[in-house]
């Protein structure tokens, strides 16, 4: 490769970087002129695009939020007005309140996954891209896909879970119209089918923990548990704690898996099982009231950066860090 | 303990994992045998107490009311448009500005980067009334173009592809530099050639969370024929008579694409998640 692009430098080309050279005779751009100019030419297609999609639209949610919007009529200032009502309003204790069930339960994702990519560690494992294969088919489909196959699964009357749980003796549960229940199965459909990107994820930390370590612990006569606790673990928990904070934050962002699931066409306990984002989309979207629905996002915006303050604080009691 | 007998207790422990991999191998394949299974029965045989694995006779039925429910083709045509357009894009400008951001000093770098970086930790709530209102006002509501628009540019891939320029050597570069090669060439012909493991797995992420998407293109997009598949199938779940089997039938011709596009390019998928997979 290296040769190849070491002949063609010393070809010209018609390309827009010979432009520039042209331009050199003409203007005699200092240096770090031009490589100024060069950076912000290279981020401007970028920027353009960030600009209009993404940083205008932060402004403009700060300014929605402090709106009333009607349907057919402007909008009005109303000051705080529709954070007053986002604390009086149940709908939306209920909604925070599954987020946090949510989040939580979505939280052993962790743990699982540890235990999978360890024993995925092991040496003189065979088969391995096997297993990764069949970890990971959840993770390249569609979640709205995920949704419908455990819709189905999850059917009270006639579901094979209950069919699977009542040869053990468990009775019989409507999934996904009992309260709580609801968010817990989700939470766990959550899991399995995140579960092979963080044992991707955790498996490549373990990939950088150093034999030698496990070879000294073997000698001192340490089993493989013990082992794990003492050596791996340690060696290992930035990763995880990273791979925990963003499954945070992306289980109380979870749509598409509640969306699906919890239709409110068919699910009597709709109101009941409904998270942030799912009461977002119905207050913006459905009822269009987008003043109301820019408030709760950027409630949502506030929860989540305190919820990863918390994490980055809890993490120096024990994440090991020094190597 | 003997050489030897320490070779068994190794080896009956590879077996006791193997035991439990195949067991959790078992939980993540079976619901997509039996989503499978379901896409070929009819009606009232997905109903059936206690449910049964295998259809009496393998039905296409089910199939044929997805194509009737929905316009399956136009879909998969919106889908694999903006998943293409979306990763060339992507690539395009976040190679661009990761390496302007890895390797070019100009004022205000650190600020700018700093900015891009807040836009990944904003809920994407945030962003979705306004860029509902923006397409409004272009009057690009129900359009391909709309859906596809607000995935042209990606924070997380240009923190991504500077993460990768900024392990390449500087060394190259500087020889080139030498040799009296502007910037703007030492780019596009020698680093951008070397990011390409960066660019692959920017393309597989892109891809894969683009074919997934739901709530932007139903919230920008009613016309059916304008929708990915992602948001197509999801209308099959909301009717009051529920469909099991149509709705197996839809949802495995949905996600079909890319999980054989995940079993043809396998490692490179496992290793683009490994690098990019960090975002959910």
């Amino acid at each position: 490769m290296t040769s190849m692009t070491k002949t063609s430098m010393t070809k010209p080309t018609e390309r827009p970087a010979s432009a520039g050279r042209e331009g050199r005779s003409k203007f005699r751009l200092s240096e770090k002129t031009r490589e100024a100019l060069t950076g912000y030419l290279l981020i401007l297609p970028l920027f353009f695009g960030v600009t209009i999609l993404f940083f205008y639209p932060i402004a403009r949610s700060i300014e929605l939020s402090f709106m009333k919007t009607g349907i057919f009529s402007g909008e009005t200032f109303v000051g705080l007005a529709q954070y007053k009502r986002l604390f009086s309003d149940p709908q939306t204790w209920v909604a925070t309140r599954n987020t946090f069930i949510y989040a939580l339960v979505a939280l052993f994702e962790i743990p699982i996954a540890v235990f999978f990519a360890t024993l995925l560690h092991s040496k003189n494992l065979k088969f391995l891209s096997g297993y990764r294969v069949f970890f990971f088919l959840p993770v390249v489909t569609l979640p709205s896909a995920i949704g419908m196959i455990w819709a189905l699964m999850y059917n009270g009357d006639f579901g094979i879970v209950n069919y699977v749980s009542g040869l053990f003796g468990a009775p019989k549960i409507s999934w996904l119209t009992t309260p709580y229940v609801v968010i817990i199965a989700v939470a766990f459909v959550g899991i399995w089918m995140g579960l092979g990107r963080s044992i991707i994820l955790i498996l490549a930390g373990l990939q950088t923990v150093p034999k030698e370590l496990h070879e000294a612990a073997e000698i001192d006569g340490a089993g493989p548990i013990r082992q794990f606790f003492d050596v791996t673990l340690p060696m290992i928990s930035p990763t995880v704690f990273l791979v925990a904070v963003l499954n945070v934050i992306a289980s109380m962002q979870v749509f598409d898996l509640i969306f699906i699931m919890i239709n409110p066409d068919t699910n009597p306990i709709y109101r009941e099982a409904q998270t942030l984002v799912v009461y977002f989309y119905e207050v913006g979207f459905i009822d269009s009231n987008r003043g109301y629905a820019a408030a709760i996002s950027i409630f949502l915006l506030v929860i989540i950066m305190a919820i990863t303050g918390l994490q980055f604080w809890l993490q120096r009691r024990w994440v090991n860090y020094d190597r | 303990m003997t050489a030897k007998s320490r070779i068994q207790t190794q080896q009956q422990r590879l077996m006791l994992v193997h035991a439990i991999l195949i067991m959790g191998s078992a939980v993540m394949v079976f619901p997509f045998v039996w989503q499978i299974m379901t896409s070929f029965k009819t009606s009232p045989e997905a109903l059936l107490v206690p449910p049964k694995l295998l259809p009496a006779a393998f039905q296409f039925s089910a199939y044929e009311r997805v194509f009737a429910r929905i316009p399956f083709w136009d879909m998969l045509y919106v889908s694999i448009w903006s998943v293409v357009v979306r990763t060339i894009a992507q690539v395009v400008f976040c190679s661009m500005a990761g390496y302007a951001f890895a390797r070019l000093r100009f004022p205000f770098r650190n600020t700018l980067f700093i900015m891009l970086l807040a836009i990944m930790m904003v809920p994407r709530e945030i962003y979705l009334l306004p860029q509902t209102e923006i397409m409004k006002s272009l009057g690009l509501l129900d359009t391909i173009a709309a859906l596809t628009a607000p995935g042209l540019f990606s924070a997380f891939g240009t923190f991504l592809m500077r993460q990768f320029f900024m392990t390449l050597p500087s060394s190259l570069e500087e020889a080139a530099r030498i040799d009296g090669a502007s910037r703007l060439r030492i780019f596009f012909e020698i680093m951008l050639p070397l990011a390409r493991p960066g660019m692959v797995a920017l393309a597989i992420f892109t891809s894969l969370w683009s074919w997934n998407e739901l709530l932007w293109p139903i919230v920008v997009n009613s016309d059916p024929s304008k929708l990915n598949l992602a948001a197509g199938i999801s209308s099959l779940a909301g009717t009051r008579t529920i469909d099991f089997p149509m709705m197996m039938a839809g949802s495995l011709m949905a996600q079909l694409p890319m999980i054989l596009l995940f079993i043809v390019l396998q490692k490179r998928f496992v290793e683009g998640i490994a690098t990019s997979g960090l975002k959910g």
